[in-house]
C-alpha cells in the first residue's frame, strides 16, 4: 500500500477525525463524545488527546466498559436534543452494541417518528496485525439494517468532511475509519469549514477500462493496480463509494456504463457482503452495459488472523487486482 | 407504612384522578382482550390487568416534562401522558390514526412530544437509552427525571445491569423500576434469580432501592414522588420494585396453566382497583356512587374510541416505504 510523503501542512487521516471532532465540538454545544478511555488517556489511538482539558469531563465522557450500555446512552441523549459521537475502542466490540444499534437506533424513527441524531466511530480493518477480535470489518452486519447510515472514508479530506456531515446528520451514522490509514495516509486540508456530503461516491482515479468500486484502505489498494496497469494499457477507474448507506448507484452505473467491466474489492468477507450487494445490483440493472463478468477481490471466509503471513494471505494485495483486471481486460 | 396515612400525603384530587385513570386503564384493556377474543385485533395483545396501580402511580408522580420508557404492561403512564383510548385502539387495530400509524402494534407506541419514549421489544432495551436522556439533563443541567421501567425477566439481561451501572456512576436522574409480577411468560421467580428480591440487583451498583406494593396506588405514588425527588435533586439513581402479580397470562392468548390458580385467588383479593376504592372510602373522597360514575364515564369514552379506531382507516401499504430515515431532527 502506497504511503504519500508528508508535506508541509499536511495532515494525517487521524489527525483529520480529530480535526472534524473537535470543529463540531466548538461549533456546537450539543456535541459531546462518549466512550471508554477517550478522557485523559485520548482514547486507544489518541483520536480525542486534549479534548478532555478543552471541554470538560461532561462532553468527554469516559464509559464504564458497558458498549451496549453507552450506545443505549447515546440513543436516549440523541432524542433529547444532544448530538452524542461514541467511540467504539475498535470496531470488533461494536458487536456488544448490536442489538441497540439494530433494534432501537435503526427503528425509532421508523416506528414512532422520533429521530435519533447520533454517529458511532469505529476503528476498523486489518493490515495491523490485530487478530480476529482487532482487525474485523463488520460494515456487512450493519449494511443489511434499515434506518442506519454507514460511511467508511479513505483519504484525510474525506474522513473529517464525512465525519461533519455525519455528525450534522439527523440519523444515527457509523463511521467506519480504518485503523491502517489512520498514521500512512497524508494530505493537505482546506482552511474552511466543509463536509463531504453522506451517499456520493468519488471517482478516484478516472479511466475507461475497468471500474473498480471499492471504499476504505482498498481505495489505495486499487489506485496502486491502477498505476501498474497503466503501463500495460490498462485504465482503470476507481471508484471510492464513501458511504455504504446511502449508496450512490447513480455514480457505479454510470462508471460501468462507461467502462463495461466491473471489478467490487472489499476487505470484508465476501459472502454476504457489501460487494455481494453491488454486484447483484450490477447483474439487475446493468447487465446490458457489462462486457465481462462481475469479479467479486474480498478476503475469504474466515475471522481475520493473526500472523503476518495468514493475515498477509487473508487480505487482498495490488496483485490480485492486477491479475483480475488482466483477466477481465483480455475478456 | 399504613396505606391511609401514607394517603394522607396526597392530594384528594390527585388521588381521584389516579382512580379514574385505574378505571379507564382497566376499561380500556378489558375492551382490548374481548376485541381480541372477537379476532379483531392485529397482533398480540399484553394487559397490566391487576397491575394498573404501577403505571398510574408513577406516572402521576412526574412532571410533564419528565421522561417515561414505559414497561410494557404500563397503559396507564401511556393514557396518563395524553395517548386517547381511540389512539391506542388504533394502534392495536393497525389503523392510520394510531401512534406508529400501523408501522408496529399494541404497547409499541410512543411520542417524544409528550415524553414517552417508544417500547422496544428488546426486553431492558430502553433502560439504557433512558439512562442517556437523563444524562442529557444532566449535561444541559435540566432538572428533569426520567422513570423506566422492565419486568423481572427483563432485569436478567446485560442491558438491565448496564444501565444501572453507568447511571449510578454518573449520578443521573433516573429512577429504574422493576413490575415483579412473579413470572416472565412461563419462567417463575426462582428460575429467573438465585437471589430474593429484584432490589438487590440494584445493590450491587451502589444504588439505594426499596421494595413496594405494587398494588398500593398510594405506596406507588410516595415511593416514586420520592425516588424522583431524589433524582431531581442530583442524588442520583434509585431502584423501586413494585411486587405484583400478573393476573392475566402472558398475552391474551397464553391461559397461563403454569400459575397456580391459589396464588390468582389470593391476589384476587389484592385487586389494585379494589384498594384504591377502599382507601377512598376510609379518607371520605367518595363511595359506590361515585365510584359507578367513573365506570360509566370511562365506558363510555372507551366505545368512543372504539368507535374512532374503527371508523379510522388502515394505513397504505406503500406507506410502508416512508419513514426510514429522519429528514431532521429539529422537533426534538
Ligand atoms: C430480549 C428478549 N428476549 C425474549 C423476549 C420474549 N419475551 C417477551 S415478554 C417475555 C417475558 C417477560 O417477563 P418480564 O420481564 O418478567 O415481564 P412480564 O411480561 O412478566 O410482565 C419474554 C421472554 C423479549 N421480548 N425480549
Amino acid at each position: 500500500m502506497t504511503t504519500t510523503t508528508q508535506a508541509a501542512g499536511e495532515v494525517s487521516y487521524l489527525e483529520a477525525i480529530s480535526q472534524a471532532l473537535d470543529e463540531e465540538m466548538a461549533r456546537d454545544e450539543r456535541v459531546f463524545l462518549m466512550g471508554e478511555d477517550i478522557g485523559a488517556y485520548g482514547g486507544a489511538f489518541k483520536i480525542t488527546e486534549g479534548f478532555l482539558e478543552k471541554y470538560g469531563e461532561w462532553r468527554v465522557l469516559d464509559t464504564p466498559l458497558c458498549e451496549s450500555g453507552f450506545v443505549g446512552a447515546a440513543i436516549g441523549a440523541a432524542m433529547m436534543g444532544l448530538r452524542p459521537v461514541v467511540e467504539m475502542q475498535f470496531a470488533d466490540f461494536i458487536s456488544c452494541a448490536f442489538d441497540q444499534i439494530t433494534e432501537v437506533a435503526a427503528k425509532n424513527h421508523y416506528r414512532w417518528g422520533a429521530a435519533v441524531p447520533m454517529v458511532i466511530r469505529a476503528p476498523f480493518g486489518g493490515g495491523v496485525h490485530g487478530g480476529p477480535f482487532h482487525s474485523e470489518c463488520p460494515e456487512g452486519w450493519f449494511f443489511h439494517s434499515p434506518g442506519l447510515k454507514l460511511v467508511a472514508p479513505s483519504t484525510p479530506y474525506d474522513a473529517k468532511g464525512l465525519l461533519k456531515a455525519a455528525i450534522r446528520d439527523p440519523n444515527p451514522v457509523i463511521y467506519f475509519e480504518h485503523k491502517f490509514l489512520y498514521r500512512r495516509i497524508k494530505s493537505s486540508l482546506p482552511e474552511e469549514d466543509y463536509v463531504v456530503p453522506l451517499g456520493k461516491a468519488d471517482i478516484k482515479r478516472t479511466g475507461n477500462d475497468i471500474s473498480v468500486i471499492t471504499y476504505g484502505a482498498m481505495v489505495h489498494l486499487a489506485l496502486e493496480a491502477a498505476q501498474t496497469l497503466a503501463h500495460e494499457g490498462i485504465d482503470l477507474e476507481v471508484v471510492d463509494l464513501r458511504t455504504l448507506i446511502p449508496l450512490d448507484k447513480e455514480t457505479i452505473y454510470s462508471s460501468v456504463s462507461k467502462t463495461s467491466k466491473a471489478i467490487v474489492l472489499h476487505e470484508d468477507n465476501k459472502t454476504g457482503g457489501v460487494g455481494a450487494e453491488i454486484s447483484a445490483l450490477l447483474a439487475e440493472d446493468c447487465f446490458d452495459c457489462l462486457d465481462g463478468p462481475i469479479v467479486r477481490i474480498a478476503p475469504p471466509d474466515t475471522p481475520v488472523p493473526f500472523s503476518t503471513p495468514l493475515e498477509e494471505f487473508f487480505l487482498p494485495k495490488t496483485s490480485d487486482i492486477v491479475a483480475a483486471a488482466r483477466r477481465l481486460g483480455a475478456y | 407504612m399504613d396505606c391511609a396515612v401514607i394517603a394522607r400525603e396526597i392530594k384528594r384530587d390527585d388521588l381521584l384522578q389516579m382512580y379514574y385513570y385505574l378505571r379507564l386503564t382497566r376499561a380500556l384493556e378489558d375492551r382490548i382482550t374481548a376485541l381480541y377474543r372477537q379476532g379483531r385485533i392485529v397482533g398480540g395483545v399484553y394487559t397490566s390487568h391487576g397491575m394498573e396501580a404501577i403505571a398510574v402511580g408513577y406516572a402521576s408522580a412526574l412532571e410533564r416534562d419528565d421522561i417515561i420508557a414505559p414497561f410494557h404492561r404500563d397503559m396507564g403512564a401511556f393514557l396518563i401522558r395524553g395517548f386517547t383510548p381511540g389512539e391506542v385502539l388504533a394502534q392495536y387495530l393497525g389503523k392510520k390514526t394510531g401512534p406508529t400509524k400501523g408501522k408496529d402494534g399494541n404497547v409499541h407506541m410512543g411520542d417524544l412530544k409528550r415524553g414517552v419514549f417508544g417500547f422496544v421489544s428488546h426486553l431492558a432495551d430502553n433502560l439504557p437509552v433512558a439512562a442517556g436522556a437523563a444524562l442529557a439533563f444532566k449535561i444541559r443541567g435540566e432538572s428533569r427525571v426520567v422513570f423506566a421501567g422492565t419486568g423481572d425477566g427483563g432485569s436478567s439481561r446485560g442491558d438491565f445491569h448496564e444501565a444501572m451501572n453507568f447511571a449510578a456512576v454518573r449520578k443521573l436522574p433516573v429512577v429504574f423500576f422493576c413490575n415483579n409480577n412473579q413470572y416472565a411468560y412461563s419462567t417463575p421467580l426462582r428460575l429467573q434469580m438465585a437471589v430474593a428480591n429484584v432490589v438487590d440487583r440494584a445493590q450491587a451498583y451502589g444504588m439505594p432501592g426499596e421494595i413496594v406494593d405494587g398494588n398500593d396506588l398510594a405506596a406507588v405514588y410516595v415511593a416514586a414522588k420520592q425516588a424522583i425527588a431524589r433524582a431531581r435533586a442530583g442524588e442520583g439513581p434509585t431502584f423501586l420494585e413494585f411486587k405484583t402479580m400478573r393476573m392475566h397470562g402472558h398475552s391474551e392468548h397464553d391461559p397461563a396453566k403454569y400459575v397456580p390458580r391459589e396464588l390468582l385467588e389470593e391476589w384476587k383479593m389484592k385487586d389494585p382497583i379494589l384498594k384504591a376504592e377502599k382507601l377512598l372510602q376510609s379518607l371520605g373522597y367518595g363511595g359506590e356512587r361515585y365510584f359507578q360514575e367513573v365506570v360509566d364515564r370511562v365506558k363510555r369514552e372507551v366505545e368512543a374510541g372504539v368507535e374512532f379506531a374503527q371508523q379510522s382507516p388502515l394505513p397504505e401499504g406503500p406507506d410502508v416505504l416512508l419513514g426510514v430515515f429522519a429528514d431532521s431532527a429539529d422537533s426534538h
